[in-house]
């Protein structure tokens, strides 16, 4: 048996991964193992920490998305503690975690799985990043881009002390009130953030809709899957990112599941296999039968496409015309074209720039009651919200003095782990025959995960062609030591 | 002592102006007592800095004592008030990393206790010899 | 035209805000990636580890390391970038001090594991399968990096030259790192490249902390509303500020909530949950036991609280003896 093919690491997500490709004798694909290599065991140390910790030790999950993981503990503390924020404090909650939502999914619109259909898939390795997507969207583009995202990012800044693991987070509400003149500059950003996140979604669909390539490979059976999928709704069954009860629809669409996240354990179990760290939920009253497909499987998805297809509309209007002509163009809900996640997600930016505009504009959201004191004895406490790769639990026990006896957490990209490891097995064989193998190839492969998992930091690489350049060099006591100007 | 028995190693950080003198003063009237404890003296029961008990076990050390002079007493007034509070904080903490109970001690021993002195020595050696060494069950 | 140094970032035990932080620059990035050539950076660039393999010694310039070590794989991956660069950097609290994930040293493999793959209330009845390090599959073997019982820092492993701390560092203090290297301006080895001063001094609540400070009372967080315009400590918040290196401007403190210790200790204390006992115990106005216990009944979780982010890096590095978990 000839060795297989291990691209390591898996490249343009967060997280460790490596794919392990076994050929058979023709050189066609056997199986493609998706390996997550990495543990760090947060619900054994979260044993024994103050209840009011958790917020910011559980952010340390996820450097990307610490808003979500400091969301999700923030409220199990108020089930924890059985306290109530008042109405502005949830506001103000809500207002920051779309802010978080918007400037996420947009990272990985533009540094992540865009330079894919940007650049293209199989293009050179070194091209396959966001200076790839600069040199070929123009420079003013990347530009626009960072400075919403550092506006946006100061948002959350402003109102959590840090915008890379917030402290605003309290059982009952939260550390900080907005005050009229940092509204009045929220809404300035909020503004445009709706123009940006317009831009963005019409930039995918002239990019990647507007390439027959693209639409084949989308709707190609390489990348599709007929699961289950499962999202947080309001009582109209829309999406709602910071709150809302779970609902799962089966293949074809249809609702078999809602229920309010602190009956998760009625509903979700968790596998494991032996060669991998990660763990897969699945839908208990289906059961496990494998990484398979189908109606009578346990397994489910979440994240972008799964919450439209768990939806029956948006809850902001342009959002909502968005996610009409999305079932339109892919045929109706639900779509099980799993690189369709890339479109659903700029749905969702438009979704998030639309609620974040609507709550800054609330007359209310200045008052400066942020905070009900708990009284109650602690016990238990469930806290659940969208982060941007999908549904997140947080499962909190304690004593009488407030001390975490037991957590356990069920992590968004989780609940996507068996469709996730399915994805790339099928993908391996949609593109992998005969033996050939290249780094385009591998990377076609790697897209089959990237949908997925939005997250991470810019690509940095060689600036090309003719812009003008400024580089200032500072010491390490900022004072400068060199220019370098380079005129354009 | 039999060859081959665990013997314990017990750093004491003992204050100049209490305990330093009773240990001195045992040794001058000759009192029986296991060897095992390396004095350390200080000013002040307060200057025994909690990063000093810890580097302690660090380097080898099985136990630690901490000893000053009774409340009220202290030569600089306050000094041994401090070293309670750390101590009470400290023990707190080493019970959360599993150090078992025994392994660190605050007594309050004047000048003209060394009876006491030799009787707390001869007790801690014969606690830790019970726990085992410290690098061992997963010491570092 | 000279080419440009070569620059590499990994992480090891990381959660990835180290990345972020580097996005952060946000403009300013545009500048430092005209200056620099990144060879490897898999959250951003698809250059996978044979291509590092493939570079000759030494021949990146620096290489920035986050995150802590505690699998076999982290290990192999901090010396593979260790062979190959002049400098590497520990950069963000998890390789300077373990981080966060070091909380875990109170555990070990067995207990984790047992509560991860077997004991949770979410863990299928069947499906407690634990993973292995060598896995035989019917179409061959795939292996996993072990687990460890112990968090280890970056320099637990590898030599390591200088330290950006924080969790995570700022943009600020990245950039001025950055620049250091680019500029061959580069303090002693060994720097930990933040302010040197305790971060009270660095406060804007600083006016507001008393010379002398006696405390009758401790709160916890959320059982107290705090007044912004006030130092956290004279309210009865246990802040870190005096036992943590400057060079945030005190962000959390920004936010109304406490410093909780991430850039770790300056440079004359070795272990910095020590010395925030030594802290604490001064603050705390009683005498008798009883009202000592009594008042520090409000830090239940010395450990936690005082080695949040240093834990692997202290003294006893590590639990003696492990609780089985529930």
């Amino acid at each position: 048996m000839a060795e297989p093919i291990v691209v390591n690491p898996i490249t343009r997500l967060e997280g460790h991964g490596r794919i392990t490709i076994f050929l058979d004798d023709q050189g066609d694909v056997q199986r493609a193992y998706f390996q997550v290599p990495e543990l760090r065991g947060f619900e054994n140390f979260l044993v024994g920490r103050p209840a009011e910790d958790a917020p910011q030790i559980t952010s340390r999950i996820c450097g990307v998305c610490p808003t979500a993981h400091h969301m999700a503990a923030t409220k199990a503390l108020d089930d924890l503690y059985q306290v109530e924020p008042p109405e502005v404090a949830k506001k103000l909650r809500e207002l920051v975690y779309n802010v978080f939502m918007l400037e996420d999914h947009a990272l990985h619109l533009f540094f992540l799985g865009g330079p894919d259909f940007v650049v293209g898939p199989t293009a050179p390795k070194a091209d396959r990043n966001v200076l790839g997507v600069i040199q070929k969207a123009g420079l003013e583009i990347g530009k626009r881009v960072i400075r919403m995202r550092k506006d946006l990012r100061a948002i959350i800044q402003e109102l959590g002390g840090k915008v890379i693991h917030p402290v605003f987070g309290l059982p009952g509400g939260v550390a900080k009130p907005m005050t009229e003149d940092m509204r009045k500059r929220f809404v300035e950003v909020a503004d445009r953030g709706v123009d940006f996140a317009l831009f963005c979604e019409k930039l995918l669909e002239d990019v990647v809709l507007g390439n027959p390539a693209y639409v084949k490979a989308i709707t190609s059976d390489a990348y599709t899957h007929r699961t289950h999928y499962m999202g947080l709704v309001d009582d109209r069954n829309r999406p709602n990112f910071y709150d809302g009860r779970i609902r799962v629809v089966d293949p074809a669409g249809q609702e078999i599941l809602k229920f309010p996240g602190k009956d998760y354990l009625e509903h979700i179990a968790e596998h494991a296999e032996p060669w991998t760290y990660v763990k897969f939920p699945f839908l208990k009253k289906l059961g496990w039968r494998g990484f398979v497909d189908g109606a009578e499987s346990g397994v489910y998805s979440v994240a972008p496409l799964a919450r439209l297809n768990v939806s029956d509309g948006m809850a902001t209007p342009r959002a909502a015309e968005l996610r009409e002509k999305f079932f339109a163009t892919l045929g109706g809900r639900p779509v099980h074209h799993t690189l369709a996640n890339h479109w659903a997600r700029v749905i969702e930016i438009v979704y998030a720039a639309e609620r974040l505009k609507d709550l800054v504009g609330d007359p209310g959201i200045t008052d400066p009651n942020v905070r009900t004191l708990p009284t109650a004895t602690p016990r238990e406490g469930i806290g659940v919200v969208e982060a941007p790769r999908g549904v997140l639990i947080h499962h909190y026990e304690s004593d009488d003095r407030g001390v975490l006896t037991s957590a356990n957490l069920i992590v968004a990209t989780q609940h996507n782990a068996a469709r996730i490891a399915m994805s790339v097995d099928k993908a391996a064989r949609g593109v992998i025959h005969k033996g050939v193998v290249d780094d385009g190839i591998l990377n076609q492969v790697e897209m089959a995960f990237r949908a997925y998992d939005p997250c991470h930091a810019c690509a940095t690489h060689s600036l090309p062609g003719h812009m003008p350049l400024w580089v200032r060099i500072h010491d390490a006591r900022g004072e400068l030591v060199k220019e370098i100007r380079r005129d354009g | 002592m039999s060859d081959g028995e665990f013997q314990p190693k017990i750093v004491a950080f003992v204050c100049n102006w209490c305990t330093y003198i009773a240990a001195d003063a045992a040794g001058v009237a000759r009192a029986r007592y296991s060897p095992n404890v390396r004095l350390v003296r200080t000013m002040c029961s307060g200057r025994v800095d909690p990063q000093f008990v810890l580097a302690s076990f660090e380097k080898g050390a099985d136990a630690v004592l901490l000893c000053g002079c009774h409340p009220r007493d202290c030569h600089y007034t306050a000094g041994n008030y401090k070293a309670l509070r750390r101590f009470v904080l400290l023990k707190k903490m080493l019970a959360q990393m599993g150090l078992e109970d025994g392994r660190v001690r605050l007594e309050w021993i004047s000048a003209s206790e060394a009876e006491k002195f030799r009787r707390v020595v001869e007790e801690m050696t014969q606690d830790v010899r019970r726990l085992g060494p410290y690098k061992e069950n997963g010491g570092k | 035209m000279a080419s440009k140094p070569k620059v590499a970032f990994y992480w090891c035990a990381s959660c990835g805000g180290c990345e972020e932080a580097v996005v952060d620059l946000a403009e300013a990035v545009l500048d430092v990636v005209s200056a620099v050539d990144i060879v490897f950076w898999p959250v951003a660039l698809d250059f996978k580890v044979a291509d590092v393999e493939a570079l000759p010694d030494g021949a990146i310039t620096a290489s920035f390391i986050n995150g802590a070590v505690r699998l076999s794989e982290q290990e192999e991956m901090a010396r593979l970038l260790r062979r190959k660069s002049k400098f590497v950097i520990a950069f963000g609290s998890c390789s300077h001090m373990g981080g966060v994930p070091g909380l875990a040293n109170l555990w070990d493999r067995k207990s984790i594991f047992a509560w991860y793959y077997h004991d949770a209330p979410s863990v299928a009845v069947d499906g407690g399968a634990e993973p292995q390090e060598t896995v035989r599959v019917p179409e061959g073997t795939l292996t996993l990096p072990a687990f460890w019982d112990t968090v280890k820092p970056l320099d637990a492993v590898i030599d390591v030259d200088y330290y950006l701390p924080g969790c995570p560092p700022t943009p600020k203090l990245i950039a001025n790192a950055v620049g250091a290297l680019l500029s061959g301006n580069l303090p002693p080895r060994g720097a930990v490249l933040a302010g040197t001063r305790a971060l009270c001094h660095e406060c804007r609540l600083n006016a507001t902390k008393p010379e002398k400070l006696l405390l009758k009372d401790l709160k916890r967080v959320h059982q107290v509303t705090v007044d912004p315009e006030k130092c956290l400590l004279a309210q009865g918040v246990l802040c870190l500020g005096p036992v943590t290196r400057g060079g945030c401007e005190a962000l959390c403190v920004a936010g109304n909530m406490p410093c909780t210790g991430c850039f770790g200790p300056t440079d004359e204390v070795r272990d910095q949950g020590a010395k925030g006992i030594a802290f604490l115990s001064s603050v705390v106005d009683f005498d008798a036991q009883e009202e000592i216990e009594r008042a520090l009944g409000n830090v239940p979780d010395p450990v936690g609280t005082f080695y949040r982010y240093s834990l692997p890096r202290s003294y006893l590095v590590r639990k003696r003896g492990v609780p089985s978990h529930g």
